[in-house]
């Protein structure tokens, strides 16, 4: 910590190239810091994945339907211990724009499948019991301004009543939420009680979009999903039965590999700072060889030289980075904000905060330790020759 | 006064292209302690060579140097670091202090290599500014002090490690004669003052005359000693 005032000092030597590069350092960071978010925002469906959880589909499309009276065969198949359905209702609400996922769903057994949600002992019974009822994500009631106890209007895409309409009124009977902001960003739905939908609908009664499936054991859950296909082989609805967080990114990958894309986009970014960065590095060392010699001929050793290069190196990339960073996070509400909240929440992870510190190590290495390396190389009295 | 530095028999040669220099033939020589000597001679002389052998900058090519018992050139790169740091202190002709740091920060700088606390070293900063006359300079950086005042900056940088050596390298060569003067009785009050050994080379005879003595150096090989300088 003694030497950081002397680090601070050669690092705003020259400060307008100093601010220069600590700017685009500092974009970089924010680059960084924004692309990984919506990583993982789109991976949030994968993280937040139990591996007890099992997805059951129509083996060839998931948009097929399933029987629903697969439910009891499936919880019968040996190391299931409870099994829920959904099915897809395909809502808008309003206009064309408010679009958001509707589930129809069996109240207590959806809700006892996803312990991650969180809603209160009050709102899950009238849930349960209220066959018009409807609970709804937080983010999406805050996003529209509902209020529990009122009427719900959506219009479904899919599914028409028995009247020939595609109008559906449900009742608002409670909120759910989830604590774990990567769980969070599958809150923005809206469970309605199949109970009454399945009666209500003109057609595909008796039908359901898939299973979730909870087992006993993860270890198992390649050979339960093996059985469970098994039970519906040679049938006019053969399954597909795959753990929650390969189906998560199956279904991710169907938009792109957000994940290469981003690491392709950063890997520029980076090997740009890299030439950037270590260009004025070098350059500002190769100005300052006489004062560094100075500092050798005052008692500083080789290796204490060489450390206080690559620590200005460290402190250029670590006050970029941090700014950077710190830029990242604080735009996160605004992004939120901007994207209505179709999007799953936008925020920067405890991983990511590591990843950046250790971008910024790597760098200061790889930048810091030529010029480093160089100035343990001098002789003093050759520095100073020029200089005294 | 017994000798602080022992010379004997040091050489130094340097390769230029294919050819071998040879700067220093086998010099010998005492500096008691508290001694405050000239070297003198003409450029190309050896005379900076010398100094940077006794002050540990460079080490010899055959020869011995041993400073308070201490053969420095012997010592590994390291080991004459620390050497440095805690037995000498550097003054140059063109002050060669921190353009970035003010004259307090680049006071400290030896301090830096030390245990002491940040209060502490700010003390004995403040102490060697005092010294030599500066202490109401301290937060000016090095371009805002005149040349005089930028020598006294290095001077109080070279003691504020209290060591035992002080080399200068033609101190008031970028000064002119009013300034060099103050600059050396400076220079003379640390040596009588303070005890301080000084070595410096000059070519100003004027300087020299400061001086307890003065050696002439001449392609490399002594070749007069003279008597105590004036005042």
């Amino acid at each position: 910590m003694k030497f950081l005032p002397l680090l601070w000092a050669q690092l705003f030597r020259r400060k307008t190239r100093t601010v220069l590069t600590l700017l685009s350092v500092l974009v970089a960071f924010l680059l960084f810091g924004l692309l990984q978010a919506v990583q993982v925002a789109f991976e949030s469906g994968a993280d937040a994945a139990d591996a007890k959880r099992l997805l059951t589909t129509a083996r060839y499309s998931i948009i097929e339907p399933l029987p629903m009276a697969y439910g009891s065969r499936i919880e019968r198949v040996p190391g299931v211990v409870a099994v829920a359905n959904a099915d897809w209702f395909g809502a808008k609400y309003q206009n064309e724009s408010n679009a958001f996922p509707v589930f129809a769903v069996d109240p207590a057994r959806y809700l006892d499948m996803y312990p991650e949600f969180t809603i209160s002992s009050a709102h899950r019974e009238a849930f349960v019991k209220t066959r018009t009822g409807a609970i709804a994500g937080r983010r999406l009631v805050d996003r529209y301004g509902w209020t529990v106890g009122q009427k719900l209007p959506i219009a479904s895409e899919i599914h028409t009543k028995t009247d020939g309409s595609l109008n559906w009124e449900f009742d608002l009977v409670g909120v759910f939420d989830a604590e774990d902001p990567a769980v969070r960003g599958n809150t923005d739905v809206v469970l309605i009680n199949v109970a009454y939908f399945d009666e209500a609908r003109q057609f595909g009664r008796g039908k359901t979009g898939w299973y979730i499936v909870r087992v006993a054991d993860s270890e198992q859950a390649k050979i339960i999903s093996a059985d469970i296909d098994r039970q519906f082989m040679n049938s006019p609805d053969e399954t597909k039965t795959q753990p929650e967080k390969e189906f998560a990114i199956g279904f991710a990958k169907q938009i792109g590999d957000i994940g290469a894309l981003v690491t392709r986009i950063l890997l520029a970014v980076f090997f740009t700072i890299l030439i950037l960065t270590g260009n004025t590095m070098a350059q500002s060392i190769r100005e300052r060889v006489p004062e560094l010699a100075i500092l050798k001929t005052l008692g500083f050793s080789d290796g204490t030289v060489t450390v206080l290069v690559l620590g200005e190196a460290l402190l250029l990339l670590l006050l970029g980075g941090g700014v950077g960073m710190v830029a990242a996070v604080s735009l996160m509400p605004m992004l939120n904000g901007a994207t209505g909240g179709r999007f799953p929440p936008l925020f920067v992870a405890g991983e990511t905060w590591l990843l950046a510190v250790g971008i910024a190590l790597a760098l200061a290495l790889v930048i810091g330790l030529p010029p480093a390396l160089r100035v343990r190389r001098l002789r003093i009295v050759d520095a100073l020759a020029g200089h005294r | 006064m017994s000798a602080l530095i022992e010379i004997r028999g040091v050489t130094k040669t340097y390769r230029r292209g294919g050819e071998t220099i040879e700067v220093l033939h086998g010099v010998d020589l005492d500096i008691p302690r508290g001694d405050f000597l000239a070297l003198m001679g003409p450029s190309g002389s050896g005379k900076t060579t010398l100094l940077n052998l006794i002050g540990g900058l460079d080490t010899p090519t055959s020869g011995m140097i041993a400073v308070d018992g201490e053969r420095i050139d012997q010592l590994s790169s390291g080991d004459l670091s620390r050497w440095r740091a805690a037995n000498v202190g550097f003054v140059f002709q063109f002050y060669n202090l921190l353009p970035v740091l003010s004259a307090q920060r680049n006071v400290e700088l030896p301090l830096l290599l030390t245990s002491l606390s940040a209060a502490e070293r700010r003390r004995h900063a403040e102490i060697a500014l005092t010294l030599v006359g500066l202490r109401e300079r301290a937060r000016h950086k090095p371009k805002e002090l005149s040349g005089g005042q930028e020598q006294r900056v290095a001077i109080a940088r070279a003691i504020v490690s209290d060591p035992t050596l002080l080399v200068c390298d033609e101190p008031t060569g970028d000064l002119d004669r009013a300034t060099a003067h103050e600059i050396m009785l400076l220079l003379q009050m640390l040596n009588r003052e303070h005890g301080k050994t000084i070595v410096m080379v000059t070519h100003d005879p004027k300087a020299a005359e400061y001086a307890r003595r003065a050696l002439h150096l001449d392609k490399g090989t002594l070749t007069s000693v003279d008597g105590a300088g004036v005042a």
